[in-house]
């Protein structure tokens, strides 16, 4: 291989980070035009970073195993919320009231996982759309549980989360007794911006583990199955088992990524939170400069940062430059599923190359051969 | 010997049905006969029904060219959907009054459906394999990109734009003195107090599904389900399978256009913005219902599957409602029609490349 120019280097680096660069570039007008002082957007941006990372960190794993991106971190994200409803009935506040609310989220994470990486297992191929509607369809069972199940079944003592009519989650649980606990413990300052070390260190943990586990047997048994299934299978890797393994640590890690995010908002949109999440999550990923098939740690943290400064500067921004808060509202939804869109399509036309690079190869070697 | 070839030939067809189609059609018979125990007027509901049925299965048609040319399910809906939209409100904004409003409609749209189809059967043909999670992701972020548009395009019909603002489209616009219920009243027939027959829409729904049944049966049809059922097969015998797969995008995306504009005239209000965002799922549903698979579809599924979801989302409110006090229906949609498209999905099929 020859030496590539310095102009060569920079096009390919271009090429391989075309979704970044295109946000910093939106960033870069989009921040003057907003008029945010720096410290308020410094602060702004690291409350977010907290409040997100550790559910895009749970996206990780999935793609490792080449199951793409897991739209089915809903199910963790319900599980977490039920965990939520719990312990907010028993009345348990601060940083014990987050710790059991996880541990109550993980058997039902487990459970949840186990039955999507089963079902993923019987969609090979088309493994996100699959999880996509199975996010929807257990959506479904949650409201049946959520809405009418609790109440004269599970048993809920507070009267303050049931809706009047005696039975069912109101719409809006208050998590007051947990509210920023996480946050505010081991909270600094640096210039007027707080930082929350207590959440920070929860999720350098969480990325330690995550390499950690890259390293492991069963992260190199994924990894394997994410290049080639059946070469995987040959070397007796026991495919489906990873798969579903790779789902379970995911959907686990969302739920507690659920709770973590709650806790930093302070209420449970109980019909709602866990439907958006998957979305951004992926979008944020994506805008890191991940793709379908490969996802690094670095890219959470980039992701979260451009995209979520390009979810706080938009509305003001449009406001500015048409008048309109809603144009810029509807431009950044927009953004956000154009460059989901723009990554599937990327990911698909390169598989498709590189399916063809691989056919050619083989023609000529066979062409040697013969 | 004989009841045991019975239940040989019932477990076979159970088998090519489907046990969840055999549930959902069970569901829905009982739901009619429990009906008129609970007080619910099965003529009234049976009449909603056929007229759900007329406002939904031009859409549900719309699944089928693509199916057929081994596209996969169309979550991209909402792209036709939308050339509807902009047929509607400019049709809306050349201010012709009565049923012509309705045909300019269909007019207008028609342009945009075969623009936006071209390029989104281009970029299937460049996914191949991937098409259904990337249908999903273009029909969202159409969906958005024209949220700003209905902001900034310069309508300016008073009874569609903001009364303060004077510009911006409103998110529902009345569809009345133009093109409410053309089609419903068209022929409509009453019997008794509570039933009406729609004729107009049914008839509208058996021209479009006859077409495209002929359509099938011609020589570029054929070869559509050549391209679907086996690509390869169908490259070697000289079909240009990017040119048929395009071909089949634009069809499922005109058709589209015009399913949402029959569900316009018969509901009364063009819903923008975030309105099509989710129209994409029930359809891809109601299809799966009728018996049809990932690669597989005929007309037939597409009226039975409409009627059957359709009915259930018409029966279950009401006579649920009267039977616990609980309008569970909303949950039961969920599940039944997601249910149904991850049993879909989970099939086995030779389309899995």
């Amino acid at each position: 291989m020859r030496e590539l120019s310095t102009k060569q280097k920079i096009l390919r680096f271009m090429a391989n980070n075309t979704v970044p660069l295109l946000f910093v570039v939106i960033i870069a007008f989009g921040v003057p035009l907003s008029g945010y002082s720096p410290t308020y957007l410094a602060g702004e941006v690291i409350s977010r970073i907290s409040r997100n990372t550790f559910l895009i960190v749970s996206l990780l794993i999935p793609i490792l195993a080449g199951m793409g991106l897991n739209f089915g971190m809903t199910l963790g994200a319900m599980a977490g919320q039920i965990g939520l409803i719990f312990t907010t009935d028993w009345g348990i506040v601060g940083i014990p009231g987050i710790l059991l609310a996880m541990i109550v989220s993980t058997p039902l994470s487990i459970l949840l996982g186990w039955w999507c990486g089963k079902i993923l297992n019987m969609a090979k191929g088309r493994e996100m759309v699959t999880s996509y509607i199975i996010g929807f369809f257990m959506n479904g069972i949650y409201q049946l549980v959520v809405l009418y199940g609790m109440g004269p079944l599970i048993k809920i003592i507070s009267p303050n989360l049931l809706l009047p009519r005696g039975y069912g989650i109101r719409n809006t649980v208050n998590l007051i007794g947990i509210r920023k606990s996480l946050d505010n413990f081991l909270m600094i300052r640096i210039g007027g911006v707080p930082i929350p070390v207590g959440t920070f260190l929860v999720i350098a943990l969480l990325s330690v583990f995550i390499l950690w586990f890259k390293k492991t047997k069963l992260g190199q048994d994924m990894r394997a199955v994410g290049q080639d299934m059946e070469v995987a299978r040959a070397a007796g890797i026991r495919v489906e088992h990873t798969r579903i393994m790779s789902i379970i640590i995911s959907t686990v890690l969302a739920g507690y990524g659920m709770i973590i995010y709650l806790h930093n908002i302070g209420t449970l949109n109980t019909y709602n939170s866990h439907m958006q999440i998957g979305m951004f999550s992926v979008a944020a990923l994506l805008v890191g400069g991940a793709t379908v098939a490969s996802a690094k740690i670095r890219n959470v943290f980039l992701g979260v940062v451009l995209f979520h400064l390009m979810f706080i500067v938009s509305p003001m921004a449009g406001k500015r430059l048409i008048g309109q808060a809603q144009l810029g509202e509807y431009f950044r939804v927009f953004v956000s599923y154009g460059v989901i869109t723009t990554s599937l399509v990327l990911y698909e036309v390169r598989k498709k190359r590189e399916r063809g690079m691989s056919g050619l190869a083989l023609a000529q070697d066979q062409e040697v051969t013969s | 010997m004989n009841a045991a070839l019975m239940l040989t030939k019932i477990r076979q067809m159970v088998r090519s049905f489907g046990l969840p189609r055999i549930i959902i059609a069970l569901f829905l018979f009982s739901l009619f006969i429990l009906a008129p125990f609970f007080n619910v007027n099965v003529a009234t509901s049976l009449s909603d029904t056929l007229n759900r049925f007329g406002m939904n299965a031009v859409l549900v048609l719309a699944m089928v060219p693509m199916i057929h040319s081994g596209c996969g399910l169309n979550f991209g809906l909402p792209l036709g959907i939308i050339s509807g939209l902009l047929g509607a409100t400019i049709s809306l904004q050349v201010d012709v009054a009565g049923p012509a409003s309705f045909w300019l409609a269909i007019l207008f749209a028609t342009p945009f459906a075969l623009i936006l189809g071209w390029g989104y059967g281009q970029l299937l043909n460049r996914v191949k394999g991937g098409e259904m999670m990337i249908a999903t992701y273009v029909g969202f972020s159409s969906v958005a990109f024209m949220c700003i548009m209905w902001l900034l395009l310069p309508f300016n019909n008073p009874k569609m734009v903001w009364g303060f603002a004077g510009s911006g489209l409103r998110t529902t616009i009345s569809t009345e003195g133009y093109y409410l219920h053309v089609l419903n009243d068209f022929l409509k027939i009453r019997i008794g107090n509570h039933f009406i027959f729609p004729t107009g829409m049914i008839l509208f729904f058996t021209v479009l599904a006859f077409a495209m049944w002929a359509f099938l049966h011609t020589k570029t049809g054929t070869a559509m389900t050549a391209v679907g059922s086996n690509p390869v097969f169908a490259r070697a015998s000289g079909i240009d399978v990017d040119r048929i797969r395009t071909l089949s995008v634009v069809l499922s995306t005109w058709l589209g256009a015009i399913g949402i504009l029959v569900y316009q005239q018969s509901f009364g209000f063009i819903q923008l913005y975030m309105g099509p965002f989710y129209m994409a799922l029930p359809a891809v549903s109601a299809i799966l219902i009728g018996g049809a698979s990932v690669n597989k579809a005929s007309i037939l599924n597409v009226i039975i599957g409409t009627f059957l979801f359709q009915g259930i989302l018409t029966m279950t409110p009401s006579v649920m409602n009267a039977m616990i006090q609980t309008d569970m229906s909303e949950v039961i949609r969920i599940v039944a029609s997601n249910g149904m498209i991850l049993y879909a999905l989970t099939r086995k099929t030779e389309a899995a490349r």
